[in-house]
């Protein structure tokens, strides 16, 4: 690959860049470990502050990354900034800490912090008055720092480091309510689950790190892509007919489905909405759980140029969690579950288009679609949360079937929804749209099957969308009333911020600055071709808007004549009872109870009989000892006999 | 004159000495208090001038003398990376250890004069470098736990101290005989480790004497199937003597495990590393299954204590450089943790007075700081970056990785696959005894950590915290001296 010529890196990039990992961790400090309470009524000025600056830095490293210095030979290059020696395994083996700029993660690093500077203004607002305000904004903090962090690395096992630390921030954010039973119990759901997922990371790390011999991105990506000995190696080495190389991106990609929710890993997303709304706007559907895409498409040369099983993996996971969570999503009453498993539904949508990608030019199509995609999502998914939040906080309640006429009471934020609602359905020119349509054409390309069951798929996205929307908003007669205000300058914002966004963010040229290679190519974008998705997107909402603009008895009806099926879906395909069912059943009670059985009564047992007989046998033995003189002269004496007896045997 | 390490000795003995002659109570916390400061100061010097020392031989600072000429044995103290940086650990955990007990109110200077001996014994076994004079004080450290459990803990405190006591001696015992035939089995007649190091001890030596002073160091450790004075032991003891049971005394074993085990007999440690990795690996995952179990907190550490030091043993079969660093990092790392994890445990069981999870609840709203400092040792158990857990594990599996075979692939996938137990058990703990719903409104009333109990963690959390960012110190003060034991492995497969 030609992406090793460096490109000159103008001096306040690399500050700024570092910048933008140290300001967050001590804005996280600040706020977290001293504990001055002092700081509580400034918790979120200071918190709001270094994110501002933190974002200012972003777009200003992005803009000088893609007009200034990023090109070499017409071509982004990857460009390794800093670099440290951490953790020294080995000759070649160390966990750096380093920061690796190229497109994708300048854009991530955009993201990330402006979807986290909305969400710090909003929670202002959102959670004023809360008394450990501090202890939330400090775990924000970290969180972004995590999160720049991961998408930043240079490393792979950096990578995993950060990984670690996201998922500790989410299991912290998730269960900030920790005297509700519900949000402990999702908090630790969310972070066994991907810790179970991060198994696979780690070992496939483990796999990588040995046959590459290093576990540098670019040494890495480079020594596996090329003909070298590494990549023989790695190719010749196989386990049960699978080559090592193989072994080690699934289980990578097993990471990476953890912490993107990807089927069977899916069921910590839903729970975790126990967390606070903007939480959950920030976390569990603009940053964290597109870190799974993150680390597909960072890896994306290995997958796409070595292990063609991995890649197809890779697609067939994303394009069944995509449909399997859209349905799922039609049938939810509580309003951020159903935004969950839209979340789920669309991040598979972007892993299954990183796994129809190839690479270069236009066969990278669907990588360049696949991050596209998680650009505007980003948008519009942290609207719809933060546009649920403001309907949870007006109501009190996080139930449909509470809500209904909501339009006249909070006009600015059905306005906000609506928007949001419009780019996820795909309907022009919103920006989920162009992103959609993107990888829409990519699977038409190179996989028919994904096309249609992307198509349904994106047919439900509108369903259920606007399903949510007309029961928030419609359903039945408005309330004319204004009883309360919306919200005050901290919830505007940011919600004007991310709708103007929403409706414009599709108009980034991307195939010019992300693409595989890192060249530009022109994407083949036919209006025709459009015609098909956006009629598929319109059906959808009219069919919710005759079922669902007003309160009536069809959707009873429908429901009751498929009912056990629609029950099913109701219940999640009832993979959580499955999960109860295989860790209580099989897990506690036929694994771990019998060994701890075993540790108290064999193992332990043994130590106890043992010290048993030693006492039995001493109390026998002491009789001997009778301290009586010619008994002793009688064992004496017999002893002799015996030993003379034997003697003479032996020697005669 | 200022690193003559024998002081490391005569320190605890002064103040062994003062208290013996102070009645006060108070004052004899205070002595105490001082005398561990003291202790850890002058070991800083130590370890600064081990730094800043120009040439880097194996051992520094030697330091000997003939103790028995007739019999050969000689007091000869020396450091290198690994024994400097088990001091520390001892030291930072004695201090703690010293601090949380500030509220004993029975029997106060026998109390502190014990904890005393047990740590002189530590000190004094890790700057040893002759095998009789480690056996000494290997014996020194064993005896004040079976007071100090009989006397202070709680719970069937006879039987575990008992159970205890005889599962250590059984330990000692073995070692005492594997010493004694590397003694009479080699020409020179010697305990002297340096001496011992440069002459070829037979192999039919080594596998004769190799399973006894593994095993019997293995005990102190935890090997598996002699764990089972763990869980009584430590859930019995006082909340210091806990931490310094299974802080220090416990990498008693594996510092023994390492330096006189793997690096006199490299030969028989080859032979049996399937045997080690084995055990070790039983340890390591049914270890964390069985805390899965546990409803005391006590119990719940005491058994991942048996899986964490699992760990231990894995790093020093798998035989490589990597993954001896692993052993040594996370016999330090363990030590900080699991001496937070009892400090924290035995704050909550003081005021609370219980330790049953089922009991506890939402400890944290009337006790933040307490219940913080829980959650960051159960952090770093469960290997979170950034703090120390992660660095000894990470780099234990890297380690055991680089050999290739299935047996070894399989026995690092299972230890990898512990981490995630150790993810369910500690946040099953937290979730039900830390956060959750306030079980009793009792506990609301309960005031949160003292002074000296705070200081106490900081102190720990700010060893834990430094070593998990910055682990290339402590590795750059270790690698030297794992490489040499690494080396002699080396040697050995080579030759073959």
């Amino acid at each position: 690959m030609i992406l090793n010529i460096t490109a000159v890196v103008p001096e306040n990039v690399i500050i700024f860049s570092k910048l933008i990992l140290v300001l967050p961790f001590l804005s996280f400090l600040l706020l977290g470990i001293t504990g001055i309470s002092k700081f509580k009524n400034y918790s979120g000025i200071i918190g709001i502050t270094s994110m501002l600056i933190t974002f200012v830095l972003s777009a200003m490293v992005a803009f000088k990354y893609f007009f200034n210095f990023g090109k070499a030979e017409d071509v982004f290059q990857k460009i390794l900034i800093y670099k440290k020696e951490w953790l020294s395994f080995s000759e070649n083996i160390s966990i750096d800490m380093g920061i690796l700029i190229d497109p994708i993660s300048v854009m991530m690093i955009v993201v990330v912090s402006f979807v986290s500077l909305m969400v710090h203004i909003y929670s202002a607002w959102y959670m004023k008055g809360d008394k450990r305000i501090k202890v939330y904004y400090s775990f924000l903090s970290l969180f972004t720092f995590s999160m720049l962090g991961l998408v930043l690395a240079s490393n792979l096992f950096q990578m995993y480091v950060f990984w670690e630390l996201v998922g500790v921030s989410s299991f912290l954010l998730i269960g900030y309510y920790y005297d509700k039973p519900q949000a402990v119990a999702a908090a630790k759901k969310a972070f066994i689950v991907t810790r179970f997922a991060d198994l696979g990371f780690l070992i496939g790390i483990l796999i990588l790190s040995y046959y590459s011999q290093s576990l540098d991105f670019i040494t890495t990506i480079d020594r596996l892509t090329s003909e070298s000995e590494f990549y023989n190696n790695s190719i010749a080495a196989s386990f049960i007919g699978i080559s090592a190389l193989t072994w080690a991106l699934v289980l990578i990609f097993v990471g990476g489905a953890g912490k993107s929710a990807m089927f069977p890993l899916h069921i910590w997303l839903p729970d975790a909405m126990e967390g606070p709304t903007p939480v959950s706007a920030l976390i569990h559907a603009a940053t964290m759980v597109v870190a799974g895409v993150f680390l597909v498409a960072r890896l994306f040369p290995v997958y796409a140029l070595s292990s063609y099983g991995a890649l197809n993996v890779v697609a067939f996971t994303g394009i069944f969690t995509s449909l399997f969570a859209a349905l799922i999503a039609c049938t939810q009453t509580d309003i951020k579950r159903v935004l969950a498993y839209s979340t789920i539904s669309q991040i598979g949508f972007m892993i299954f288009s990183l796994g129809i990608s190839g690479i270069g030019g236009e066969n990278g199509h669907g990588y360049m679609a696949s991050m596209f995609h998680l650009f505007t999502h980003a948008m519009f998914k942290a609207l719809l949360f933060l546009g649920a939040g403001a309907v949870i906080h007006y109501i009190h309640s996080n139930e449909m079937k509470d809500m209904g006429g909501l339009r006249k009471t909070m006009p600015f934020t059905n306005l906000c929804f609506l928007v949001a609602c419009l780019a996820i359905a795909g309907i022009p020119p919103f920006s989920g749209f162009f992103s959609k349509e993107e990888i829409l054409a990519a699977a038409w390309q190179s996989n028919k099957t994904i096309f249609f069951a992307a198509l349904f798929t994106a047919f439900l996205t509108a369903f259920y969308m606007f399903r949510l929307y007309f029961k928030i908003f419609w359903y039945i007669e408005p309330l004319k009333a204004k009883a309360k205000s919306e919200g005050n300058l901290y919830m505007i914002i940011p919600l004007s911020l991310l709708a103007f966004l929403s409706i414009f963010a599709g108009f980034v040229p991307f195939n010019k600055i992300i693409t595989s290679d890192g060249k530009a190519f022109e994407s083949s974008f036919h209006f025709t071709f459009s015609l098909l998705p956006i009629a598929v997107a319109v059906t959808g909402i009219l069919i919710s808007l005759y079922l669902f603009k007003s309160k009536n008895n069809k959707p009873a009806i429908i429901s009751s004549t498929f009912g056990s099926l629609i029950k099913t879906v109701r219940n999640k395909f009832y993979i959580d009872e499955l999960y109860i069912f295989i860790t209580q059943k099989v897990i506690f009670s036929l694994i771990s109870k019998p060994s701890t059985w075993i540790d108290k009564n064999i193992v332990d047992g043994a130590v106890n009989i043992t010290g048993n007989a030693t006492q039995t046998f001493s109390e026998k033995i002491k009789k001997i000892q009778s301290g009586n003189t010619q008994n002793y002269a009688f064992w004496y004496i017999s002893a002799l006999i015996i030993l003379i007896v034997i003697f003479t045997y032996m020697y005669y | 004159m200022i690193t003559n390490l024998s002081a490391l000795i005569i320190i605890p003995l002064l103040f062994i000495l003062l208290l013996l002659f102070s009645k006060d109570k108070l004052l004899i916390k205070k002595i105490s208090l001082f005398g561990a400061i003291v202790q850890l100061i002058y070991i800083i010097f130590i370890l600064i001038a081990y730094i800043n020392q120009s040439h880097k031989e194996d051992f520094t600072f030697i330091n000997s003398f003939s103790w028995f000429k007739s019999l050969n044995i000689d007091y000869i103290t020396g450091i290198d990376g690994i024994s400097i940086s088990m001091l520390l650990m001892t030291s930072v955990v004695v201090l703690a250890g010293i601090l949380v007990s500030w509220k004993i109110d029975f029997r106060v200077k026998e109390f502190f004069i014990l904890l005393y001996l047990l740590s002189t014994g530590a000190y004094g076994f890790f700057i040893s470098l002759d095998l009789f004079l480690m056996f000494f004080f290997l014996e020194l450290a064993v005896i004040p736990k079976y007071l100090l459990i009989a006397i202070w803990g709680s719970g069937k405190k006879e039987y575990s101290a008992m159970k205890l006591a005889l599962m250590l001696m059984t330990g000692s015992a073995l070692i005492l005989i594997g010493i004694l035939i590397l003694y009479f089995d080699t020409q020179l007649h010697t305990f002297n480790i340096l001496k011992l190091t440069e002459t070829d001890i037979p192999v039919e030596t080594q596998r004769i004497s190799f399973p006894l002073i593994f095993v019997g160091f293995g005990i102190f450790t935890a090997l598996f199937p002699f764990h089972t004075w763990v869980p009584d032991g430590h859930s019995s003891a006082p909340t210091a003597a806990s931490m310094f049971l299974a802080g220090i005394s416990m990498k008693l074993g594996g510092y023994g495990c390492l330096r006189v085990a793997a690096f006199l007999m490299p030969e028989a440690t080859i032979e049996y590393s399937k045997i080690i990795i084995l055990l070790a690996v039983i340890a390591i995952f049914y270890g964390a299954l069985a805390t899965l179990m546990q409803k005391d907190l006590k119990y719940m550490n005491a058994y991942s204590s048996v899986s964490h030091c699992g760990f231990i043993l894995l790093g020093i079969g798998m035989l490589n450089q990597t993954s001896i660093n692993g052993a040594v990092i996370q016999m330090i790392s363990h030590g900080i943790m699991t001496a937070l994890f009892f400090a924290s445990i035995g704050m909550i069981y003081e005021r609370t007075h219980t330790r049953k999870i089922e009991e506890l609840g939402g400890v944290i709203k009337s006790m933040p700081f307490i219940g913080s400092v829980f959650m960051i040792a159960g952090l770093c158990s469960l290997g979170l970056p950034g703090l120390s857990g992660f660095v000894a594990e990470m780099t234990i599996f890297i380690g055991a990785w680089q050999n290739d075979g299935i047996f070894y692939r399989i026995s690092t996938i299972i230890s990898c696959a512990s981490i995630v137990i150790t993810a369910v058990y500690i946040l099953r703990a937290s979730g039900k005894a830390i956060t959750g719903p306030v079980k009793n409104s009792e506990f609301l009333k309960l005031k949160d950590a003292t002074i000296a109990e705070k200081t106490a963690s900081v102190l720990l959390v700010a060893v834990i915290l430094i070593i998990g960012f910055t682990p290339f110190l402590l590795i750059n003060l270790i690698n030297d001296d794992t490489f040499i034991i690494s080396q002699n492995f080396l040697k050995v497969l080579s030759s073959k």
